[in-house]
C-alpha cells in the first residue's frame, strides 16, 4: 500500500495513447458510422463507399500523390491555427492569410523571374511568409492594443483578402493574352520541383513543399516546447495574469504568434501557386484555411497529431472526389456531408466520448492494480 | 422521532476513487441544534465526505441516518428533500440575476415567473427577519460583496427548508469582519434549532464557534471531541499527525541598511479611483515588514506596483538608493534581475500556470536566465534538475517534476512558487498572502523559510490579511486602510485590538477623540 499512500488524493494519470490515439480513433469511427447510415439512407452500400474512398486515397501511386498534395496544405494551415491556439487565440483568418501568401509568391515569380532558380525559390517562400504575416499583423495589432476580438477581425479579413485577390487578378496582374482572371504563367525557372521529377511515379501535383511542411512541423515542435519564445507564447495563452507577473508582454506575444500563424498559412501559396498552378488564380485557397481549424483541433495542436489529421483530410479530399466520381448516388455535396461529420465529431464533439473512455480506462487500470496486488 | 436522535449520523462510510481510498470507515454523529466542526488538512477527505452527504457521490458502503431514520441519498435532490442544505466554497450563483431570482432557481413554481416570485419574496423577507440575514432581494448578485453573496447561499438553503446546513470552507473568501458576521449568523441559526456542519482547516474558527469537533486525516476520522474540552494545539497535532508549532520561534531582527524606500507613492486606477494615497515605507535588510489590513485596502495594488505589474501614478520608489519609477529597470522582468523577488497573492491567477508541469512553472519569470537557455534552446534538463532540487529542499509532494501544477495541493503549489522566488536569492522578497489556503504543516514550514531568509540578511515584505500570521512573523507591522498607512508598530508592541482598530481606519493619534 506504500504506493497507494504516496498517491493519496491525486487522480490517476491518463496515458498519452488514450488521449492522443484512442479518443480520436473512436471519434473518427463514430463519424464514419453516422456517414454510413446516411449513405444507407440515400440507398447505397456504405462498406462499398468506404472501400472506394480508401482506394481512391491510397490505392495506387497517383492517388497517394494527390492525397499527400492536399495533406501539405492542411499541414500548413493546421500548424497556423495551432500556433495561435497556443497563444489563446482563435485564428479564423488562415484562409485570407493563405490568399495573401499566394499573392506574395506570385509577385516574386512574376517580377523577379530574371533571378536564378536557386535564389527565386527561397525568395518566393519568404515573400509568402511575409505577406501572410503582414495580413495577420493587422488583426493581431487590433486585438493586442485595441481589444478588438480576433475572431471577428480575422473573419472580416478573409473577405477583404478574397476581394484583394480578385481585384489584383482582374485589374493588375491579369494575363493580357487571356480572358479569365488569372496571371500569366510563371517561367519554368521559378517552379518547384515535383516528386515525379525525381521519383519514378506518375505525374501528380505533389511537390517539394510537402517536405518543407514536414520540416516546418519539426521546427514548430522545437519552437513551441523548446525555446523561451514558445514558452512565452504558451504562458500568455494559458494565463495572461501569470504572464504579466512574469514580465512577459501579452500584446507582444499575441502579435508574434499571429504573425507566425499568418506566415504558416501563407505557405499554402507556395504549394498551390508556385508548386502546382504556376500562375496566380482566383479562389486557390479552396477552404484549406477553414479546414485547418479542424485539423488543429483534431491534432490537439501538436505537430504529430496535425500531420495525422492533415493526412486524414487529405485522404477525404482525394478519396472523396473519387467517391463522387465512382458512385452514382454520392455527389460532391454528399462528400462534404461526410467531411462535415468528421469535423463535427473530432472537433466540436471532442468531449463527447472522452470522459467515458477515461472513466473506462480508470476502471480497467484499477482492476489491474487490484489483480497485481 | 425521539429528541435524543442525532440530526445526522454516518455509520461506517467508505468511498474510493480508483486506488484512492478517500473515506475509510467514517462514523460521525452530529447533534441537533449544534454547530459541528470538521477539520483536516487539504485532501484529508472532508469535502468527499460532505459530497456523499449531499448526494454528489454515493458511498461504496455504509449508512446515512437523518433524525435516526436510515436515508437513501442518491443525488442532491434527495438530499434537499431530506432537509440538507449546502453552501459551497465557490458560490453557485448566477451573477447577472437578482438575489430573488437566484433563490428560486430550480423551484420557480410554474412556467410563469411572476406568481412564484411574489410568493418567494414574502417568504424570503420572513426568513431574513427570522435569522437576521439582511440582503436586498432585488440586488444583482454580481454587485454584492462576497460576504453578502454567501448570505444569499445560506438563504437559498433555508428557503429550501434545510434543517442541516453544511458550509464548506466558508471563510476562505471572507475578511475577518465578514467572518465574524458569518459566525453571528451561524449562532442565530443554532438558536433557531438548525444544525450546522462547518468544514474548515482554520482552527481559530473551530474554537470560536463550534460545539463539537471531528478531526480527519488521510481519509480517516481520527478523533471526536467537545470543543470546550480540547485546545488548538491538540487539534493541530491530530490533524497533522505530529506536534506542530503554531507560532514560529525567532530571534530579534537585526535590521541593516534600507533597501527599499517608498515616498508619496500614489496610484489611481483606470476608473479614476485612488487606490494608494501617498504611501511612505522603508524596508531594511534583515527584517520582515508585515502589511496588515482588511483585503481590498490597497495592499494588492502596492504589491503589484513593487512587483512591476503596475505603474504608480506618482511618487518615488528607491531601491538601494536608485530611483526605480520612470527608469528602465521598472518592469516585472527587470526588477527580478536587480534582485526583487515576488510571491504573488494569488498563486492560481498569477504565480503558476496550472496547466504547465512543475518544472515549467519553476522557470516562470526566469525563463530568460542563462542557466535555462542554451543558445536558441530552452535547457529542459536544467529545468527538471532545478525543479527536483526545489522539490527536495522544500519537501514538495508528490515529488514529481513532471506533474501538472494543478495536481499539487494548495500548500505544495505555494511551496513551488516560494522555492522559485527564494532560490534566485533576491535581496528583497515581496510575499503576498504567504499561507492562504495552505495546510498547517506547510504554514509552519513557510514561516520558517521566511525567517531563515531574513536571518540571511534579506529584506522581506509580507502582505497578509491574517492578523495572526502578521503578528507571528513580522518584526514591524504597518496597517493599511483605504489606500493609506494608518499606523506602524513594532511586533512587540502589537496587540490584536490595537491592530484591529487600525485596520478599521482608526489612527492612533486621534483615538482619544474617536470615543
Amino acid at each position: 500500500m506504500a504506493e497507494g499512500k504516496a498517491r493519496f488524493g491525486t487522480p490517476l494519470k491518463i496515458p498519452g495513447w488514450v488521449n492522443y490515439a484512442l479518443v480520436p480513433l473512436v471519434n473518427l469511427f463514430a463519424a464514419l458510422l453516422i456517414s454510413g447510415i446516411v449513405i444507407l439512407i440515400v440507398g447505397d452500400n456504405p462498406l462499398k463507399a468506404l472501400e472506394v474512398l480508401l482506394y481512391g486515397a491510397f490505392g495506387y501511386p497517383e492517388a497517394i500523390g494527390y492525397t499527400l498534395y492536399y495533406t501539405t496544405n492542411f499541414i500548413f494551415t493546421g500548424l497556423a491555427v495551432a500556433i495561435a491556439f497556443h497563444c489563446g487565440l482563435f485564428n479564423i483568418g488562415a484562409e485570407g492569410q493563405a490568399a495573401l501568401g499566394g499573392i506574395g509568391t506570385a509577385i516574386v515569380c512574376l517580377y523577379l523571374d530574371w533571378l536564378p532558380s536557386w535564389a527565386i525559390i527561397p525568395i518566393a517562400m519568404i515573400a509568402a511568409a511575409l505577406f501572410g504575416a503582414a495580413w495577420a499583423y493587422i488583426p493581431a495589432y487590433l486585438q493586442a492594443k485595441r481589444g478588438s476580438h480576433i475572431v471577428i477581425t480575422t473573419i472580416m479579413f478573409n473577405f477583404i483578402a478574397a476581394s484583394v485577390l480578385t481585384y489584383l487578378l482582374v485589374e493588375v496582374l491579369i494575363n493580357p493574352a487571356g480572358q479569365s482572371p488569372e496571371s500569366r504563367p510563371f517561367i519554368e525557372a521559378t517552379w518547384l520541383p515535383f516528386f515525379h521529377d525525381f521519383l519514378s511515379m506518375p505525374e501528380t501535383p505533389l511537390n517539394i513543399s510537402f517536405l518543407y511542411a514536414l520540416v516546418l512541423s519539426g521546427g514548430f515542435y522545437f519552437f513551441v516546447w523548446h525555446t523561451r519564445w514558445g514558452y512565452e507564447i504558451r504562458v500568455v495563452g494559458q494565463n495572461e495574469t501569470a504572464a504579466r507577473y512574469a514580465g512577459i508582454s501579452p500584446s507582444r506575444n499575441i502579435i508574434l504568434a499571429m504573425m507566425i500563424s499568418g506566415a504558416l498559412a501563407g505557405f499554402v501559396g507556395i504549394n498551390e501557386i508556385q508548386g502546382v498552378q504556376q500562375r496566380l488564380i482566383i479562389d486557390f485557397t479552396n477552404e484549406y484555411g477553414f479546414v485547418g481549424i479542424a485539423v488543429a483541433l483534431m491534432g490537439r495542436n501538436h505537430p504529430v497529431g496535425i500531420f495525422l489529421a492533415a493526412l486524414l483530410f487529405g485522404a477525404l479530399y482525394q478519396g472523396g472526389s473519387e467517391l463522387a466520381f465512382e458512385m452514382k448516388t454520392i455527389n460532391k455535396e454528399m462528400v462534404i456531408v461526410i467531411q462535415g461529420l468528421i469535423i463535427l465529431f473530432s472537433g466540436a464533439l471532442e468531449h463527447m466520448f472522452r470522459p467515458r473512455i477515461e472513466a473506462a480506462y480508470r476502471r480497467v487500470a484499477t482492476w489491474r492494480t487490484v489483480e497485481a496486488g | 422521532m425521539s429528541e435524543q436522535n442525532p440530526a445526522l449520523e454516518l455509520r461506517h462510510v467508505n468511498k474510493s476513487f480508483g486506488p484512492v481510498h478517500a473515506n475509510k470507515d467514517i462514523s460521525l454523529s452530529v447533534n441537533r441544534s449544534s454547530i459541528h466542526g470538521i477539520v483536516g488538512e487539504n485532501g484529508a477527505g472532508k469535502s468527499t465526505l460532505m459530497s456523499i452527504v449531499y448526494g454528489f457521490y454515493q458511498a461504496d458502503s455504509g449508512e446515512i441516518l437523518i433524525n435516526g431514520v436510515p436515508c437513501q441519498i442518491d443525488n442532491p435532490q434527495s438530499s434537499i428533500e431530506a432537509g440538507i442544505g449546502m453552501v459551497h466554497q465557490h458560490f453557485m450563483l448566477v451573477d447577472t440575476f437578482t438575489v430573488l431570482e437566484n433563490i428560486i432557481l430550480g423551484i420557480e413554481g410554474g412556467a410563469c415567473l411572476s406568481k412564484g416570485l411574489a410568493a418567494a419574496r414574502e417568504e424570503l423577507i420572513r426568513l431574513e427577519k427570522e435569522y437576521s440575514l439582511e440582503v436586498n432581494v432585488d440586488a444583482i448578485v454580481g454587485d454584492l460583496p462576497v460576504g453578502l453573496r454567501q448570505r444569499v447561499e445560506i438563504l437559498k438553503a433555508l428557503y429550501r427548508e434545510a434543517e442541516i446546513l453544511i458550509l464548506d470552507e466558508p471563510t476562505g473568501v471572507l475578511t475577518p469582519q465578514e467572518a465574524d458576521h458569518l459566525f453571528r449568523i451561524l449562532d442565530t441559526l443554532r438558536k433557531q434549532g438548525k444544525t450546522v456542519i462547518l468544514i474548515t482547516h482554520k482552527l481559530r474558527e473551530i474554537m470560536a464557534i463550534t460545539d463539537n469537533v471531528s478531526v480527519m486525516r488521510r481519509g480517516e476520522m481520527v478523533a471526536h471531541a467537545k470543543t470546550s474540552e480540547t485546545t488548538r494545539d491538540a487539534l493541530a497535532e491530530m490533524m497533522v499527525g505530529r506536534s506542530v508549532l503554531l507560532r514560529v520561534a525567532k530571534s530579534p531582527a537585526k535590521p541593516g541598511e534600507t533597501l527599499l524606500s517608498l515616498r508619496d507613492l500614489t496610484y489611481v486606477d483606470a476608473d479614476n479611483v485612488p487606490r494608494l494615497k501617498k504611501i511612505d515605507l522603508d524596508l531594511k535588510a534583515g527584517e520582515i515588514l508585515g502589511i496588515a489590513g482588511v483585503s481590498g485596502n490597497g495592499q494588492s495594488e502596492l504589491l503589484e506596483i513593487l512587483g512591476g505589474m503596475r505603474t504608480p501614478t506618482s511618487g518615488s520608489i528607491r531601491y538601494k538608493g536608485r530611483e526605480l519609477v520612470g527608469s528602465k529597470a521598472f518592469s516585472a522582468r527587470n526588477l527580478r534581475k536587480i534582485g526583487i523577488g515576488h510571491v504573488p497573492e494569488d498563486r492560481h491567477r498569477a504565480g503558476l500556470v496550472l496547466s504547465f508541469s512543475a518544472n515549467e512553472c519553476t522557470i516562470l519569470g526566469y525563463h530568460d536566465n542563462p542557466e535555462y537557455n542554451r543558445g536558441l534552446r530552452l535547457d529542459r534538463d536544467a529545468m527538471v534538475r532545478n525543479c527536483e532540487t526545489y522539490i527536495e529542499k522544500y519537501d514538495i509532494r508528490p515529488p514529481d517534476a513532471y506533474l501538472l501544477a494543478s495536481d499539487f495541493s494548495g500548500g505544495n503549489q505555494q511551496k513551488l512558487v516560494l522555492a522559485r522566488e527564494m532560490e534566485q536569492s533576491p535581496d528583497v522578497l515581496l510575499v503576498g498572502q504567504p499561507t492562504r489556503g495552505v495546510d498547517i504543516g506547510a504554514i509552519e514550514f513557510i514561516h520558517k523559510q521566511l525567517i531563515q531568509m531574513r536571518d540571511a540578511g534579506k529584506a522581506i515584505l509580507v502582505v497578509s490579511v491574517e492578523i495572526d500570521e502578521v503578528m507571528s512573523i513580522a518584526d514591524r507591522i504597518a496597517v493599511m486602510f483605504d489606500g493609506e498607512i494608518v499606523g506602524e508598530v513594532s511586533a512587540e508592541e502589537a496587540t490584536e485590538t490595537r491592530l484591529g482598530l487600525m485596520m478599521a481606519g482608526v489612527r492612533e493619534s486621534t483615538t482619544p477623540e474617536m470615543a
